[in-house]
């Protein structure tokens, strides 16, 4: 069976804190979990961006689950475009990019993306003092 | 016997096509195996280079008179408002000057606008006088329209600056970034070992006079910039481990590329300009050698709290510490990152190599030298001036 990757938001109601549902999504449909930014609030909506790993049965069927208890379950649908020919490598954007998208190439000393690792956080787009960072949306 | 060149000499060689220019961090790999004599005795010039933000700079305008003409008591360009106390028009466009109202276009923007050919909305208002009739005017000017267009910035080419962290549980936002809370990353600006004043440390070849590469053209150092302070303390390599020296420079923008000047705004802080200098330091003796061979690992400075007034001092690091990406202050390894670019100050400390073996630019020999003992005064409160 191959193993698919999708990203998602999620957004679940303040009453679902308190259930495991990550640990359901684990041991009933064998989904792997990355949580690549959280915030949870007690007693108020919280959200999620997760990777989930698994087969698409079992996808699925564990974002159907996600759903019957109230948390709305998104396609992450944004990315972070960056306007590489305006850019001076100046690295303002690596500084607040924890997530290890935006790194400066130690032998050149210009901006690298990788997109891949990018969890749409957004700290660079206010971080670069060009203003090369846009937040495209995508079906 | 050790070596001693002249300026004369050394153009005598750009001249005739002869001269060795190193860049400042080709030097400094050949001083791994060539000592101050040999590396005086083969090369002539070496090349320093940055393009970092440099608040302190703006642009001298003259607009030309109109008919009827106007002496403008206030003027605005892109709704930019820029200084109007120089005569009937002339005006100076600070970098960082904004409209409050629309703080991410600037002074600096402006400056960019203008180089880039762009057409620029002009405003401005007069009381009326016998020989300035004219109340208002509102017209479109450009880089060709006016008569001269000067860039001058007061405090440039800081020798080398401060390591910012942030020490607070809040995102602080400042000119040297954005700085995570809790120290989750620190950020530093200068070229290091490629940087001007950290390649001449005493200022034995840097002075008034000397002709540099500035925003894309020739310019010139024009006077020691403001807050020029001699009494930072140097570590044993001789550099001073915090911001010291600076210069004032000028040049025709004109003759400029946004390649070179580029306008910037820094989220919660304001609008400032990055600008690309280059300087040739001729290698006159084996002193000067010395002083543009040295290495990353040989230049410090001082990591600074920007989350606390008064930026209290957190430790030391070299640039080579900082340009491994992490370095440990106090015990905590944090992520580093430049605010400065590094990869256009090796263009331009490159292109003025090739200008130099090309015979374009020659070296000068400052008309004077800066002054060696200054230092800094603060701006005290007094009584009554509130």
């Amino acid at each position: 069976m191959t193993l698919q990757k999708k990203r998602y938001v999620l957004k679940f109601p303040p009453q679902s804190g308190d259930k495991p549902l990550s640990y359901h999504l684990v041991r009933d449909f064998d989904i792997r979990i990355n949580i690549l930014k959280a915030e949870v609030r007690p007693g108020k909506t919280g959200s999620l961006v997760l990777e989930l790993e698994g087969t698409a049965e079992n996808l699925k069927n564990g974002i159907a689950y996600l759903e019957e208890n109230q948390v709305s379950c998104e396609p992450l649908n944004k990315k972070i475009s960056w306007n590489q020919a305006r850019c001076i490598h100046c690295g303002n954007c690596t500084a607040v990019c924890f997530a290890g998208a935006l790194e400066m190439d130690h032998q050149k000393w210009e901006l690298q993306f990788d997109s891949e690792k990018c969890i749409v956080c957004e700290l660079c787009v206010p971080a670069c003092p060009l203003n090369l960072f846009h937040i495209d949306f995508r079906e | 016997m050790s070596i001693q060149k002249t300026y004369e000499e050394i153009n005598e060689k750009i001249r005739r096509g002869e001269a060795v220019v190193l860049t400042a961090e080709e030097v400094s790999q050949m001083a791994l195996t060539a000592t101050p004599e040999e590396i005086a005795e083969k090369v002539d010039v070496v090349t320093t280079a940055t393009f970092g933000a440099m608040c302190s700079s703006g642009a001298i305008i003259n607009f030309g008179h109109a008919d009827p003409p106007i002496r403008m008591e206030k003027i605005r360009l892109n709704g930019v408002p820029v200084y109007e106390g120089l005569a009937a028009v002339d005006t100076y466009v600070g970098a960082t000057a904004c409209d409050p109202e629309n703080p991410t276009y600037g002074g600096a923007h402006v400056i960019q606008d203008l180089i880039d050919g762009k057409d620029i909305e002009l405003e401005a208002w007069g009381k009326g006088t016998d020989c300035y009739p004219r109340k208002h005017i509102k017209t479109i000017i450009n880089k060709d329209s006016v008569n001269e267009m000067i860039l001058f910035n007061p405090r440039n080419a800081y020798q080398n600056y401060n390591v910012a962290v942030n020490s607070t549980a809040q995102m602080k936002y400042t000119y040297m970034g954005s700085l995570l809370p809790n120290m989750r990353n620190a950020t530093y600006s200068t070229s290091g070992e490629l940087s001007p004043l950290l390649n001449d440390p005493d200022m034995k070849t840097i002075g008034i006079g000397t002709r540099i590469f500035l925003g894309g053209t020739q310019g010139f150092v024009v006077w020691p910039g403001t807050q020029f302070n001699t009494s930072k303390p140097k570590n044993e390599f001789g550099v001073p481990v915090s911001n010291s020296a600076t210069l004032a420079v000028i040049g025709n923008l004109k003759e400029m590329s946004s390649e070179f000047l580029q306008a910037a705004y820094y989220e919660k802080y304001g609008v400032s300009l990055f600008v690309g200098i280059g300087i040739p330091i001729p290698v006159l003796n084996a002193d000067i050698a010395k002083n543009v061979s040295i290495r990353n690992e040989q230049i410090h400075t001082t990591v600074m709290d920007y989350g606390v007034v008064g930026t209290p001092v957190l430790g030391r690091v070299t640039y080579a510490e900082l340009r491994s990406g992490e370095i440990e202050v106090q015990g905590k390894k944090i992520r580093t990152a430049p605010v400065s670019s590094l990869s256009k100050a090796r263009k331009i400390a490159d292109l003025l190599k090739k200008s130099i073996l090309a015979g374009e630019f020659e070296i000068t020999k400052p008309v004077q030298m800066f002054p060696t003992n200054t230092s800094l005064k603060s701006l005290k409160e007094v009584k009554g001036g509130e």
